[in-house]
This record gives C-alpha cells, sequence and structure tokens, in this order.
C-alpha cells in the first residue's frame, strides 16, 4: 500500500518535472516538498519511525540538528565571497 | 559467551542493542550524505548561468531505479513480516526478490548509465567563439526566450584521438539534438526520452574550446557531485545486497532453526539501512535527474 504510493509520488515527480512553475526555484521547491513526503512516509512507515523507542527519537533528534547546521554552513559562507549570481 | 541483548530488550534503553548500533550508524551516515548534499547545493547556486547542465541524464531508466528500489523496500519488509509469522519459504523467496532488485539497481547503473556517459562528450566553447558556433549553440533563440546561455556543444565524438592528440587540431562531433537544431523550440527543454546523438558533423577547432572532455567527473561540477552522490549511493547498495545475500543463504537457516526472532532482528536492522539507501535515492533521482 504504501509502497504504491510511492510509487505514485514518483511518478508525480517526474510529471511535475515538465510542467513549468514559472521558475526553476518553484519547480525545485515542489520537486523537494514531494520527495521529503516521500521520505517521511519511508521513515514514519518502513523504518517504523512512527511509533518507537524514546531513545531513538533523542538520537534523531540530534542528528537533525546537526544536519540541519551543516546546511548553514551554506549560507554562511553565501556572502564570503562575490562570484557570478 | 553469548552476544547479550540481541532478542530481548535492555532495560535502561528499552530495545534490543543492534537497534541502537543501527540508528546510531544510520545517524552518522546522515551526516556523511548531509556534507555531500550540502556540497550539491552550495556548487549548485554559485554555478554560472548555463553553467548547470540539465536534461543529461536518462529519464525512465531514473525513474524505473526509483521503482526498483522503492519495490525492493517493499519486499524488505515483507520478508521480515514473514519471518515474525515464521514462514520461512515466503521469507526466502521475499529475500532473493529483494536482492534481485539491489542487483537490478546496481547493473543499470554501471553496465549502462555511468558507461552511456563515460561514452558522450561536451566541449565548452570560449566566449569570443560564440558567434563562430552560433549556429549550432542557438544563443539568440536562447536569450530571446528568457532561456539560459548555452555555453557547451554536446555529442558523440567521432574521432575520439583528439582527446589525447596534440596534433590533430579539431573535435569532430556528432551533434546531440539541441546543438543540431538549436533554434527549435522543442529543444528549449530536456525531453523524458532519450534522443540519441544526430548525424549532423560539426568541425569544433580546439583553439575555441574553452575545456572538452568526456562526461567524467572532470568535465562540469554537475558530472562531479553526480558521480560521487552516485557512487557513495551505489556502494551503500552493494553493501546492503551483500548483507542480505548472506542473510538469504543456508548458513542463516541454521540461526532461524536455533532462535528465529535473533534473525527476524538481523533482518529489521538491514531493512532499516536498506530503506535510509531508498530514502537517499528519492532525494537523489530529482535533484540530478529532473531539476
Amino acid at each position: 500500500m504504501v509502497g504504491g504510493l510511492l510509487l505514485a509520488f514518483t511518478a508525480i515527480t517526474v510529471a511535475l518535472s515538465y510542467v513549468d512553475f514559472g521558475a526553476r526555484k518553484a519547480n525545485i521547491a515542489v520537486a523537494m516538498l514531494v520527495a521529503t513526503l516521500k521520505a517521511g512516509m519511508v521513515a514514519a512507515i518502513f523504518m517504523h519511525l512512527a511509533a518507537e523507542k524514546r531513545l531513538i527519537y533523542r538520537i534523531l533528534i540530534f542528528t537533525g540538528f546537526f544536519v540541519l547546521g551543516l546546511f548553514w554552513l551554506i549560507f554562511l559562507a553565501w556572502y564570503d565571497y562575490p562570484i557570478f549570481r | 559467551m553469548e552476544i547479550p541483548y540481541t532478542v530481548s530488550t535492555r532495560p535502561d534503553t528499552g530495545l534490543w542493542n543492534a537497534k541502537v548500533g543501527i540508528w546510531l550508524f544510520l545517524a552518522s551516515e546522515v551526516m556523511l550524505f548531509g556534507g555531500l548534499f550540502s556540497a550539491y547545493i552550495f556548487l549548485r547556486l554559485d554555478a554560472p548561468p548555463g553553467m548547470w547542465p540539465h536534461g543529461l541524464l536518462n529519464v525512465p531508466v531514473g525513474t524505473m531505479n526509483t521503482a526498483i528500489l522503492i519495490m525492493s523496500s517493499v519486499t524488505v519488509v515483507l520478508a521480515w513480516a514473514a519471518l515474525k509469522m515464521r514462514r520461512y519459504r515466503a521469507y526466502w523467496w521475499y529475500m532473493l526478490a529483494t536482492i534481485l532488485c539491489g542487483v537490478i539497481f546496481l547493473a543499470v547503473k554501471l553496465v549502462y548509465e555511468w558507461p552511456q556517459k563515460f561514452d558522450h562528450f561536451g566541449a565548452y566553447i570560449k566566449p569570443d567563439a560564440f558567434a563562430k558556433y552560433e549556429q549550432y549553440l542557438g544563443n539568440e533563440h536562447a536569450a530571446a526566450k528568457g532561456l539560459p546561455p548555452r555555453l557547451e556543444i554536446t555529442g558523440h565524438l567521432h574521432n575520439r584521438a583528439a582527446l589525447t592528440d596534440p596534433n590533430i587540431k579539431e573535435y569532430e562531433v556528432y551533434l546531440d539534438p539541441v546543438n543540431a537544431d538549436p533554434t527549435n523550440p522543442a529543444m528549449d527543454r530536456p525531453h523524458f526520452f532519450y534522443i540519441p546523438p544526430t548525424h549532423k558533423l560539426a568541425t569544433i577547432e580546439k583553439d575555441d574550446v574553452e575545456r572538452a572532455t568526456m562526461f567524467l567527473p572532470t568535465h562540469s561540477a554537475y558530472f562531479a557531485s553526480y558521480f560521487t552522490i552516485t557512487g557513495l549511493h551505489g556502494m551503500h547498495v552493494l553493501g546492503g545486497v551483500l548483507v542480505f545475500i548472506y542473510m538469504w543463504l543456508p548458513v542463516s537457516k541454521k540461526l532461524y532453526q536455533r532462535n528465529p526472532e535473533h534473525l527476524a532482528n538481523r533482518v529489521e536492522v538491514a531493512g532499516l539501512f536498506w530503506h535510509f539507501v531508498d530514502l537517499i535515492w528519492i532525494f537523489v533521482f530529482p535533484l540530478f535527474y529532473l531539476l
């Protein structure tokens, strides 16, 4: 069931990438939104995260914090040197 | 001595040990791939207009591989559920299906997708030679349509020796459709199906070329990140397949007869890893193939 949904979402992602949302940024946002939804489904159902012990949530909160920090570093570097844009 | 808490739960964590172990490992994996993905974002944000290629990968094949990986995630769950119900036969078949999915995924990558890239050629034209190659680049058309500038001519390299022989002064390229017919509106956006290079031959002088390579990691930041991330992902798929093969072989039946719950837990942990690899691909696929 979840597998079917995931396959359907894959088809949707492919189809949407051929729809012009006005700007490439909008297309990227839509595709990443669908991908995050799919990833959430995999994590919640296949990986049983919907109902898991507290220790595992703690590990994941810790990880989430640091991985967001990692992405945040890009924005720190963003103003460091002028390039094209 | 027996390894403790393979099946029974440890009182202080409320979990059997391998479960905690795999989640700690996956946490470190998130950081590994997170670093590569943030490098991807950084490179892409800083790419000058026209320098981030689009539509170079085969979308139907990528979609098929995505579907294969998702289905293998489903079969792992089914294999685990079969073990929980003590149906070894069903477990064996679901496991075999999973292994086959993983092998097909890797085969498509290594036998078809990557070699096809290694066999494709691209030449970035020097800006002062744009006018000379306007018939292939179609930059006036692109500018009028508000499309990013076209800096590269791609296709099948007819005289491969030109890559290494300094005495050959030009590249002879069978053009990709977009360069063969650059003002055709049908070429404005990437196509769903792969269209092979045309029979139209173009001669590009080496003096007019900024850099020219096959589609290798050296080609561009795009292909460098593509090969790094899909390569690392592929190695994860390979690792998962090897572990699944071990759990599928008769050795594991002995464990099943001795302690079926232990094998079920092993499958669950390997499955968690497998779902994580699937999850990574869910992001890799749109980022590299579609956007």
